[in-house]
C-alpha cells in the first residue's frame, strides 16, 4: 500500500448524495482479474458519451479539473455494491483523498486498504471546499488530522490505528499473521 | 449480568485480538466467494506464497456472470475468463466450490443457506454486499472488498470496528398482498438510504416473528440499501427447522439448537437507536426514482423537485415528473430474480398472480430463480409451466439482470418492475429504468402491462 503523510493537490467538486459503486465503475468493468486499469472506466456513464468520448458536461471532465487528485462530495458516498473496484478506479485515476458527507461502510475500509484516505466533514465545511478554485493547492496532513486552505484549516477524524497503518503503508495480512498465536487459541477453544 | 444484544454476544464470541472501540480482530466462521470479487485475492496470495488457512470453512459459488439463457453457452469471453480463473483459483487453493451448472450453483446468498453453511451464531463474510442476507439466521453477515477477502482466505480473521446498534422493530400484521419487500421498501423511504451507516441493525417485532425463513432473508437482504452493513434477527424455531436436515447442518442437531437458544437479545438490552415502523396499514411499495429509498405506497404521487443534483437528476433519469403515480409508469420488462426475491416462496406467490393469464403485449418478462436447488423445487411443482404457459421466460439460475454482467440486461429506456434491490442509474443496463418491488406486484404488473395494487387482487382470488 502506498504511504500517505502530508500530501497536496487540487479539488473537483462532485456533489450529488449518494454517489453509489455502481456509478463510480459500472458493473462492465468487473470482469477483470486484475487491479490496474480501471482508471480509464471511473464515472464511466458520467463521463463519456458514446465510445470513450468526453462528455463535456461531466465536471472530471472540465479543462481546469484535469489534474485533480482531492475528490469533494456530498452524503453517502461508495453506497451499495461492496466492489473495492471503486476504491481501485478513485486511485487509478490518480485521486489520493475523497472529502465527503459520510461513506458507506464497506467503501471507508476498501479505500483505507488502497491508501485512499476517505475524510469525513460536515456539509458547511464541504460547501467551502467545493467553491474553492481549480487551482488551489490544498494540504492533506494526515500525522496532524489536518486540511489546510486559503479557507480555513479543518480538522478531520480518523481511527488511529488505520492512521498508523496509511502513514507507514503497511499490508494489514502481514500484521495480522503476528497473531498466529492467538488464532490458534482462539480456533482450539471453538472447535 | 449485564443485558446484551445479540449482536454483543455474537461479537465478544469471535474477538481474537484487539479493545474495544479500535479495530478488532474478529473470526470468521463461514467465508463464501464468487468470481467477481475473489481473482485479485487469489493472486494476491500467489503472489505472498500464501495459502488459503481454513479451506473448510471456504465455500465457492458462480453467479454474476453466468448466463441465465443458455448456461454452458457463454458468449462472452472476458466472463469466460473470469468463471475459468474462478475454478482454477478454487482447484488450486483446494477450495470446495459448486461447479458452473452444477446442482447447488446460485447466487451466493442463497446457496450458503441452502447448503445449511449458514447458521446461527456464525459470523459470515462474502465479497458481496447482501451478505448481510444471512442474518436472518442470528449471525453477523457482512459484505467486504477485495482487500478482506485476501486476508480471510489467509487468516481466516478480519479487522472491524464494532458498529453502533440499532433496533428496528416492525409491528403490526400486514394486510394481504404487502410482504417483507414492501416492509424494507417502506424503511428504506421513510428513513432513508444511509440512515443505517454505522449500524449493524437488528430486525425484531411480531411482523418479523411471523415471516417465513425465506421472507426475513428479503430484509436482511437490503439492510446495506439501508446504509447498514450488518441485518439480522434472533434466530427462533422456524430458524432451526430451516437449517434442519440440509447438507450442511451440525452433525449433532439437538446440541447446536441448545447453543443457539442462549443467541437472542435480552429483553433489557440497550441499543443506540429504536425505529419502529407499523406495518399494519402498509400497501404495496413501488420506487420511482434512482436509489432504493426513492420508493413510496402505491396510489402516492411522487414528491417535489427538492433539489436539482439528487431530485431532478433522478427524474431527468427516469423520464417522470412530480405528482405522477406508479400506476402512470409504461412497463416494458419485468424481472423477478435476484438474491432479494427469487427463492422458492417468491416464485409461488408470484405464480398465483399469473396462473391462467397472459403477459401484457409488447412486455418482456423473465423468471431466474435465484439457485438450481430453487429451480428444481419449482419445476416439482409446475411453477415453470405456469409462468412459461403466460408469455415468461424461464430461466436458469443466477444474478442475471439485477446487474446486468451476464447478457441479461434492460434495454436502454425501458421501464422494469424489478424484485432485485437496487435501482440505480444504469444498473440493470446502460439508461434502464428500473422500479424496485415484491414478486407480486411484479408479477400483476408484467400481466396488466403496468403497476397495479395487488391487494386487490388477493382479495379476489387468494
Amino acid at each position: 500500500m502506498e504511504k500517505f503523510t502530508v500530501y497536496k493537490g487540487t479539488t473537483v467538486p462532485l456533489m450529488n448524495d449518494n454517489i453509489d459503486t455502481d456509478q463510480i465503475i459500472p458493473k462492465q468493468f468487473l470482469k477483470s482479474i486484475d487491479k490496474k486499469g480501471f482508471g480509464k472506466n471511473l464515472f464511466y456513464e458520467w463521463r463519456y458519451q458514446k465510445d470513450y468520448d468526453e462528455n463535456p458536461d461531466f465536471i472530471l471532465n472540465y479543462p481546469e479539473y484535469q489534474t485533480a487528485s482531492l475528490l469533494i462530495s456530498g452524503d453517502n458516498f461508495g453506497s451499495g455494491s461492496s466492489r473495492e473496484h471503486a476504491a481501485w478506479a478513485l486511485s487509478d485515476y490518480g485521486f489520493r483523498a475523497i472529502i465527503a458527507g459520510s461513506y458507506s461502510d464497506i467503501f471507508y475500509n476498501n479505500s483505507l486498504k488502497n491508501g485512499l484516505l476517505p475524510i469525513t466533514q460536515p456539509r458547511n465545511i464541504l460547501e467551502q471546499l467545493a467553491g474553492l478554485s481549480s487551482q488551489e493547492q490544498i494540504s492533506i496532513d494526515l500525522p496532524h488530522q489536518l486540511i489546510q486552505t486559503s479557507v480555513g484549516e479543518f480538522h478531520f477524524d480518523i481511527d488511529p490505528i488505520w492512521k498508523d497503518k496509511l502513514i507507514n503503508g503497511l499490508d494489514d495480512i502481514g500484521i495480522t499473521l503476528q497473531y498466529e498465536k492467538e488464532i490458534q487459541q482462539y480456533e482450539q477453544q471453538h472447535q | 449480568m449485564t443485558a446484551k444484544t445479540i449482536f454483543d454476544k455474537l461479537w465478544e464470541q469471535h474477538i481474537v485480538a484487539g479493545n474495544e472501540g479500535e479495530p478488532q480482530l474478529l473470526y470468521i466462521d463461514l467465508h463464501v466467494i464468487h468470481e467477481v470479487t475473489s481473482p485479485q485475492a487469489f493472486q494476491g496470495l500467489r503472489d505472498a506464497g500464501r495459502r488459503v488457512r481454513r479451506v473448510d470453512l471456504t465455500y465457492g459459488t458462480l453467479d454474476h456472470n453466468v448466463p441465465t439463457k443458455d448456461i454452458f453457452n457463454i458468449q462472452d469471453l472476458i466472463s469466460k475468463k473470469q468463471i475459468d480463473t474462478f475454478t482454477k483459483n478454487v482447484k488450486e487453493f483446494g477450495v470446495p466450490a459448486e461447479t458452473h451448472g452444477g446442482k447447488g450453483q446460485g447466487i451466493v446468498h442463497m446457496v450458503a443457506p441452502e447448503s445449511g453453511r449458514t447458521q446461527p451464531g456464525k459470523t459470515i463474510v462474502c465479497g458481496d454486499s447482501h451478505t448481510a442476507t444471512n442474518g436472518a439466521f442470528g449471525a453477523i453477515a457482512f459484505g467486504i472488498g477485495t482487500s478482506e477477502v485476501e486476508h480471510v482466505l489467509a487468516t481466516q480473521t478480519l479487522w472491524q470496528v464494532k458498529p453502533k446498534r440499532m433496533k428496528i422493530e416492525f409491528i403490526g400484521h400486514p394486510q394481504k398482498g404487502v410482504y417483507s419487500k414492501d416492509f424494507i421498501l417502506a424503511l428504506i423511504a421513510k428513513y432513508g438510504v444511509d440512515a443505517g451507516v454505522g449500524y449493524a441493525v437488528e430486525y425484531t417485532g411480531e411482523a418479523i416473528d411471523d415471516l417465513t425463513m425465506e421472507e426475513r432473508m428479503t430484509i436482511c437482504n437490503m439492510s446495506i440499501e439501508f446504509g447498514a452493513k450488518i441485518g439480522l434477527m434472533n434466530p427462533d424455531e422456524k430458524t432451526y427447522d430451516y437449517v434442519k436436515g440440509r447438507d450442511h447442518a451440525p452433525k449433532d442437531f439437538d446440541k447446536a439448537v441448545s447453543n443457539w437458544k442462549n443467541l437472542v437479545s435480552d429483553p433489557d438490552a440497550i441499543y443506540d437507536k429504536v425505529l419502529t415502523l407499523d406495518v399494519s396499514q402498509l400497501k404495496p411499495m413501488v420506487t420511482w426514482g434512482t436509489n432504493p429509498g426513492m420508493g413510496l405506497e402505491f396510489g402516492e404521487t411522487f414528491p417535489e423537485i427538492k433539489d436539482n443534483i439528487n431530485y431532478e437528476r433522478a427524474y431527468n433519469y427516469m423520464d417522470l415528473k412530480p405528482g405522477q403515480v406508479a400506476s402512470d409508469i409504461e412497463l416494458g420488462y419485468v424481472f423477478i430474480g435476484s438474491c432479494t426475491n427469487a427463492r422458492l416462496g417468491d416464485l409461488q406467490e408470484a405464480a398465483k398472480f399469473v396462473k391462467g393469464k397472459h403477459v401484457a403485449d409488447g412486455l418482456t418478462a423473465i423468471v431466474v430463480p435465484g439457485s438450481r436447488p430453487v429451480k428444481t423445487a419449482a419445476e416439482a411443482e409446475g411453477l415453470d409451466k405456469i409462468f412459461i404457459d403466460a408469455g415468461f421466460e424461464w430461466r436458469e439460475p443466477g444474478c442475471s439482470a439485477c446487474l446486468g454482467m451476464n447478457p441479461d440486461q434492460i434495454p436502454e429506456y425501458v421501464h422494469c418492475a424489478s424484485t432485485s434491490n437496487r435501482n440505480f442509474e444504469g444498473r440493470q443496463g446502460h439508461n434502464a429504468r428500473t422500479h424496485l418491488c415484491s414478486p407480486a406486484m411484479a408479477a400483476a404488473a408484467a400481466i396488466a402491462g403496468k403497476f397495479v395494487d395487488v391487494r386487490h387482487l388477493v382479495t379476489d382470488q387468494f
